[in-house]
């Protein structure tokens, strides 16, 4: 019952975006798509329960001054791997995403959860958090990206060519595809969630 | 001319917060006061020239010839974290007064994206030295100018009776769509 709570927290009560406003730079930049959104969110949480694992199981191990440059070395390495693995499996999602998959590693969500939660917790617990905290970044990556896609283009991609939806034809508001609808759609997100985290909890 | 033409779209046309999305934590956590958005300008221009300085030297010298670009990453974020740490210790011998003013803003440059993004962004562009540097100045200033504006309308924002559920937050980020929207207008003009 304890793990389930910690994993379900990311979600609504704790998502990292709509209630703790962490990560929002890559949050921001990439939901040009629901598709976009979707693998951003699922590097991010490739490379979140990696280092919350591995740094709870180096947790005794490093000294306490120099923790943070640790943490920073053991996601710096995760986030190289996910690059080396997007650019070979979806060169798409690697071109679309660019300087945004080596940012991961100054995402804030990423570094917080090492110090918050990894470098207190058994190895167990450290994983459910990096799982339920990644999905629930990736579930509001996905949200937004969709919103701007539909508004902005109207047609949903979860996945290029086998989830591929045309919600109405003719042209959409093209300036939520753009810079300052990310923002817009963003800041009527926020205020959605905090009203059903009202209502939930 | 080419340099008038890097200046100009890293402040107003490729607007680092407002059209390429870097550095929104500081952007929305330290904008409610245009005092301490100075404060934070002046970190984030000093450490960000530097940053990019450095990160030139090592991916042109370092890892290039020694082909190991997929180091790039660790290097650059143990640079920037190093170089952060370096400033501080400096500052707080040389000139107590700007350590100060900018002290308690140097430990949160480190997470800022603003800066890794600026240094990758410039390797990219396959910038050379000169352009890189005033790349990260014209950066920094683009910076500087999204941040003090916004805190200058936040600032107006808290006499204005907003809605209940929009208060806080979700404003902020409808102000700063609007920001970004008259940014557009600049798009074109290089």
């Amino acid at each position: 019952m304890k793990q389930w709570e910690n994993f379900s927290k990311g979600f609504i009560r704790d998502n990292p975006v709509f209630v703790l406003f962490l990560g929002l730079c890559p949050t921001l930049a990439v939901t040009t798509s629901a598709y976009n959104g979707l693998g951003m969110g699922l590097a991010t949480t490739f490379v979140l329960v990696m280092s919350n694992l591995v740094v709870s199981i180096i947790k005794n191990l490093i000294p306490g001054k120099v923790r943070i440059p640790t943490f920073i070395v053991v996601i710096a390495s995760f986030v190289t791997m996910v690059e080396m693995l997007t650019q070979a499996f979806v060169p798409d999602l690697y071109e679309q995403l660019g300087i945004f998959i080596p940012l991961i590693v100054v995402n804030c969500l990423v570094l917080g959860r090492s110090e918050a939660f990894a470098s207190k917790n058994d190895i167990f617990s450290a994983i459910i958090d990096g799982l339920g905290m990644g999905l629930g970044f990736a579930l509001a990556l996905t949200v937004l990206g969709a919103v701007r896609e539909v508004l902005g283009s109207g047609s949903l991609t979860l996945i290029p060519d086998v989830a591929e939806f045309t919600i109405y034809q003719g042209d959409g508001m093209l300036v939520f595809v753009l810079a300052p609808g990310a923002f817009l759609a963003l800041g009527y997100l926020i205020m959605l969630a905090d009203k059903l985290k009202k209502k939930m909890y | 001319m080419d340099y008038l033409v890097i200046i100009i779209s890293a402040i107003f046309v490729n607007n680092i917060v407002l059209n390429r999305f870097l550095g929104i934590c500081p952007f929305i956590g330290v904008s409610s006061k245009v005092e301490t958005a100075i404060g934070m300008t002046g970190a984030v221009a000093f450490v960000m020239t530097l940053a990019t300085i450095i990160t030139y030297l090592l991916q042109t010298y370092i890892l290039v010839p020694l082909s190991i670009t997929f180091m790039q990453t660790i290097t650059f974020i143990l640079i920037i974290a190093s170089l952060v740490q370096l400033v501080e210790i400096v500052l707080k011998k040389v000139s107590p007064p700007m350590y100060q003013a900018l002290g308690i803003f140097l430990p949160l440059i480190t997470t800022n994206c603003a800066i890794m993004g600026v240094a990758l962004l410039a390797v990219q562009n396959n910038y050379n030295l000169v352009e890189s540097v005033l790349f990260g100045i014209a950066n920094a200033i683009g910076f500087g100018l999204a941040l003090i504006l916004f805190a200058g309308i936040r600032e107006h924002l808290d006499l204005v009776d907003v809605p209940k559920p929009m208060r806080g937050v979700p404003i902020a980020f409808i102000v700063a769509g609007l920001l970004s929207l008259a940014f557009m207008g600049f798009s074109g003009i290089v």
